[in-house]
């Protein structure tokens, strides 16, 4: 099984896999398949977020709006964070680490083929479980960041005002320790997989930049998502059985919760970033004909700006009154992260300076994430300094800022490597014109959203406000980012068009139409089951170019070959049915409150049913 | 290789357009009224001053660097019959001081914020005025404890005098945003039974007289938009003036007890009469302390203490002006005015209970 992937020479045992139809999918375990299904399910949520934006512009778009209720409009931001943030933009990452982590370091599958698959299910099951709320009514509304005691169902137990608290947030509780899971297992098999199946030759120092800056994604999310799990079910604790771990009239403390959430929550920001610049990091080379500049310095900043970004949480509660200390260490930590970014920024200029640029569409969303996550650097400067960040926190100053680092950094990053990756995944190029209109729709947009977006924070626009009065000059910008709002969504739409145009040709893009340095490029587009049929042999951080250097110039088509001799893990179902576990385990939590006294019973069945699939899975036989 | 319109000319064409409106908006900040960019408080220049550093440097930076970005996307476009580009793998020197650089810099906006971040967290040590500001869902509470003010989402501050505030919430965390004076602060809900009482500070001397406005800026709840508040800044005179009305009937003077004077004026009008039976009779008192009820003495109910409603501006913490057709609407239906308020009608009030309060509730003055 797992070891059958770390051996070189594989016994010819031949089993038929299903190769095609839902069950194939359905019980895949193979890593390529597995990114599919992640990217694909991470575009749909992607959609949904982005229609959350949408809504919330067109309520914005002038002043005292009624479009939608303010509890309504609660939940939409709510709901568009989460789903950015833990159904967006992270299995976006984790589409690209689970199909290309493998290729790029020489591997046949990851470590634990079949926990990648449940890693999958999970994160399917709690995107679907969050997203549930919507149709009972009762979607989220606290907030991305859940600050407690706003969260916490007893916010006055003395005098009991609350009303009897809905299922809105946990929803939301419940939902991020489900995906929460998903998380950790696909960190754990990463880091694994990275550790320890990397191709001949290839150390540390040899891996693609993009797997470097995987791995440590890998490293946060096992450090953070710990931190946010306890977090979480303190306030599941607060809200169902008692405790008052928040509450500040059974001696608890909210700040405590912010603390916890920040502790996850900064490290968090760079998930969502590194893999962006891992990407930029692989393109820009091969758009620029250039080794990349400084690649053991784009490791170490890398490195370094996960290992800081555990020592800055607080800059989100500059506001909070921590004292001057706490401020100033806060403060100071905050600007140390700058230096290493910056070194990442100057290092890709290095990269393509004196090079010979081509301008695809992949490299012209690598060139915008660098160009536009320099703006939201340089904002993310101004408000490391407290008194300055006393003026802008919670304002759409801030709104700007991150929509700079995460749809400037982390969209644009992550759509570049679509464009880039593409011809791999499914054998078909994708249309450079549509590409390009793609990105210059995409550019122009994302600044007439988020460039206002300073303006009105400066002048005084809070966020999370369901509207505006008159008079206080809000309305012309609002009007601005709501066209550039609709813009955005249009580049997707002809992202959209592009996929399904190009769909219908042939799928005989080549083994490397980019002239790509790292291994993914040496095999058939799209890869083979097996991936490699004979494990290469690595000698520096770009062994196709080097292979293309040994060959004069020019290399031959790789050949597709029969695979059969090539042992691959077994299909299972019992990662599915282990992730049903998960998630009826977890979900039964939410009936605490409606089912008193007999909600353990739901959740006992779904803890025996998680353990048996697990049992299965162990014992499942090996052939 | 397609050919294409240059597309860096038509990038710096965007950016320099960017920059200009920038400072377009810089200098408009005055249609703004919440804006943070025309600081009128020593406090806010302090946060400005720091503010305004950081934008030097970062608009030095961003044009260099963006810059740099562009001329070489420029420079270094291929070209059909290109050799391959010298393979270069990094320049230690310059690696080196481009590491450094960003440090120096990074230097000159620590320094000064450090030396800033020691007189902005601190409370003021002398204020010659002290305003408890205390956060409700959703409006505020301004109680002055040494002039025996309690009033609502209206504050009244001399000009030209330290102001002290000492905040915190009385349900949730809400954030007291002044920006033009006083910037921001979280503040912490403290219950009768709360272990560890955070009252967070602020201070400010404001500038210039006049009326100024904020609003709530951390999510508290359904109506977080509909948070605002008012900061009128009058001169010592006009301010005393207003302390002395007050004063009457404030919980924090006699519990609550007017002077007898003025209650036996308050006996004889009948719009005083009337009112005081339709505010008891409607169920008002249930959660608002009135000068003259038996609750005029109170200080922990849900919503804002009314005895002096008609020297107010807004209503709904700053959704609507007061004016007897908001006040009517607000009082015929407040959830559909402002959903989820807690602002919940035992029973609905008749026609003539809700004109009958109207004129009661603007003749508190």
């Amino acid at each position: 099984m797992a070891t059958s992937v770390l051996e070189r020479e594989a016994p010819a045992v031949h089993h038929a896999h299903p190769k095609t139809g839902l069950w194939s999918w359905i019980t895949t375990v193979d890593h390529k398949r597995i990114g599919i299904l992640y990217g694909a399910t991470a575009f749909i949520f992607f959609l949904m977020g982005g229609i959350e934006a949408l809504i919330m512009r067109a309520q914005l778009m002038g002043p005292n709006g009624t479009l939608v209720d303010p509890d309504t409009f609660n939940a939409l931001f709510t709901m568009h964070g989460t789903t950015m943030i833990f159904l967006g933009v992270m299995p976006l990452s984790a589409m690209f680490f689970n199909y290309f982590i493998p290729l790029q370091i020489g591997a046949r599958d990851v470590v634990f083929p079949r926990l990648n698959a449940f890693s999958y299910w999970v994160f399917l099951l709690g995107g679907l479980f969050i997203n549930f709320s919507f149709i009972v009514g009762a979607p989220p509304d606290g907030g991305w960041f859940g600050y407690a005691n706003l969260t916490s169902n007893r916010v006055m137990s003395a005098t009991a005002a609350a009303p009897s608290p809905g299922m809105n947030i946990d929803f939301w509780v419940i939902g991020l320790q489900i995906l929460g899971i998903a998380s950790i297992a696909a960190a754990l098999n990463f880091f694994v997989t990275i550790v320890n199946l990397r191709a001949p030759g290839m150390k540390m120092l040899r891996m693609p930049m993009f797997t470097w800056m995987s791995f440590i994604v890998q490293v946060l999310l096992l450090l953070a998502f710990p931190v946010i799990t306890v977090a979480l079910v303190f306030l599941m604790m607060d809200r169902n059985f008692g405790t008052s771990f928040f509450l500040p009239d059974g001696g608890g403390d909210p700040i405590l919760w912010q603390h916890l959430f920040w502790i996850f929550g900064h490290p968090e920001v760079y998930i969502l970033i590194l893999p962006a610049f891992g990407i930029a990091s692989e393109i820009l080379p091969v758009f620029s004909r250039k080794p990349l500049f400084g690649y053991t310095a784009m490791v170490f900043s890398g490195a370094f700006i996960a290992f800081v970004g555990f020592g800055v949480w607080s800059h989100h509660m500059f506001a909070t009154g921590m004292g001057p200390w706490a401020d100033t260490f806060f403060s100071l930590a905050t600007m140390v992260i700058a230096i290493p970014t910056g070194v990442k920024i100057f290092n890709w200029i290095g990269t393509i300076w004196g090079g010979s640029i081509r301008l695809t569409s992949a490299m012209l969303f690598a060139l915008g994430m660098v160009g536009l996550f320099i703006i939201g650097g340089l904002s993310g400067v101004m408000h490391s300094s407290p008194p300055a960040d006393l003026q802008q926190t919670d304002t759409y100053f801030i709104v700007a800022h991150f929509h700079y680092v995460l749809f400037g950094g982390s969209i644009f990053g992550l759509t570049a490597g679509a464009y880039y990756w593409w011809p791999k995944m499914f054998g078909r190029m994708l249309d450079e014109k549509l590409g390009k209109a793609h990105f210059w729709l995409m550019f122009i947009g994302m600044n007439l959203t988020f460039f206002p977006m300073h303006f009105l924070g400066l002048n005084g626009m809070p966020r999370r406000v369901y509207t505006y009065p008159e008079g206080l000059g809000f309305e012309l910008w609002n009007m601005v980012e709501t066209a550039g709002a609709f813009i955005l969504a249009f580049s997707f739409l002809i992202f959209i068009i592009n996929i399904l145009k190009t769909w219908r040709g042939k799928a005989d893009a080549p083994a490397d139409p980019w002239h790509g340095a790292t291994l993914e490029w040496s095999i058939p587009s799209p890869p083979q089951e097996f991936n490699f049929p004979t494990l290469p042999q690595v000698g520096s951080s770009v062994p196709q170019w080097d292979a293309w250097r040994a060959a004069g110039g020019k290399l031959p088509e790789p050949a597709r070959i029969n695979g059969d001799h090539i042992h691959m893990p077994n299909p299972s179902y019992w990662p599915l049915m282990a992730a049903i576990g998960v998630f009826l385990t977890l979900g039964s939590l939410m009936f605490v409150r409606e089912l008193p006294g007999k909600w353990f019973y739901i959740t006992i069945a779904s803890a025996l049913w998680l353990f048996f699939s697990v049992y299965k899975w162990a014992f499942e036989p090996p052939h | 290789m397609l050919t294409r319109p240059d597309k860096s000319r038509r990038a710096w064409l965007y950016w320099a357009a960017a920059l200009g409106l920038l400072v377009f908006v810089g200098g408009c900040a005055e249609n703004y009224p919440q804006t943070t960019l025309l600081p009128r408080s020593d406090f806010t220049r302090l946060a400005d001053g720091v503010f305004r550093s950081t934008v030097l440097w970062a608009t030095i930076v961003f044009v260099l660097v963006e810059g740099a970005l562009l001329f070489a996307i420029f420079r270094f476009r291929a070209k059909p019959g290109d050799p391959e580009p010298k393979q270069t793998h990094g320049n230690t020197t310059l690696e080196v001081v481009w590491t450094i650089i960003p440090a120096i810099i990074l230097a000159f906006i620590a320094v000064p914020t450090v030396q800033t971040i020691f007189k902005t967290s601190l409370p003021a040590e002398n204020p010659e005025v002290t305003v408890e500001v205390i956060g409700h869902q959703w409006w505020w509470e301004f109680r002055y404890p040494d002039l025996g003010v309690v009033t609502a989402n209206e504050m009244h501050v001399p000009v030209g005098k330290m102001v002290g505030l000492r905040m915190w919430s009385a349900d949730v965390i809400h954030s007291f945003w002044f920006p033009q004076m006083a910037a921001k602060r979280d503040i912490f809900p403290i219950f009768p039974n709360t272990k560890y009482k955070k009252i967070n500070p602020l201070w400010f001397t404001a500038d210039t007289t006049g009326n100024f406005s904020g609003q709530c800026a951390e999510l508290c709840g359904i109506q977080h938009g509909r948070m605002m508040l008012r900061v009128i800044v009058q001169t010592q005179e006009e301010f005393d003036a207003w302390v002395e009305s007050q004063r009457q009937g404030s919980p924090l003077i006699n519990a609550g007890a007017l002077p007898p004077a003025v209650d036996s004026v308050r006996k004889a009008d009948p719009v005083m009469q009337a009112g005081q039976a339709a505010f008891l009779a409607g169920g008002c008192i249930s959660c608002h302390a009135m000068a003259g009820t038996p609750l005029a003495g109170a200080l922990a109910l849900r919503g804002p203490n009314l005895s002096h409603f008609g020297s107010r501006t807004t209503l709904g913490a700053g959704m609507l002006e007061n004016t007897p057709t908001n006040l009517a609407a607000w009082l015929r239906d407040p959830q559909g005015v402002k959903k989820g308020s807690h602002m919940i009608l035992p029973r609905p009030l008749t026609e003539t209970e809700i004109t009958t309060l109207v004129a009661y509730l603007r003749a508190n003055q």
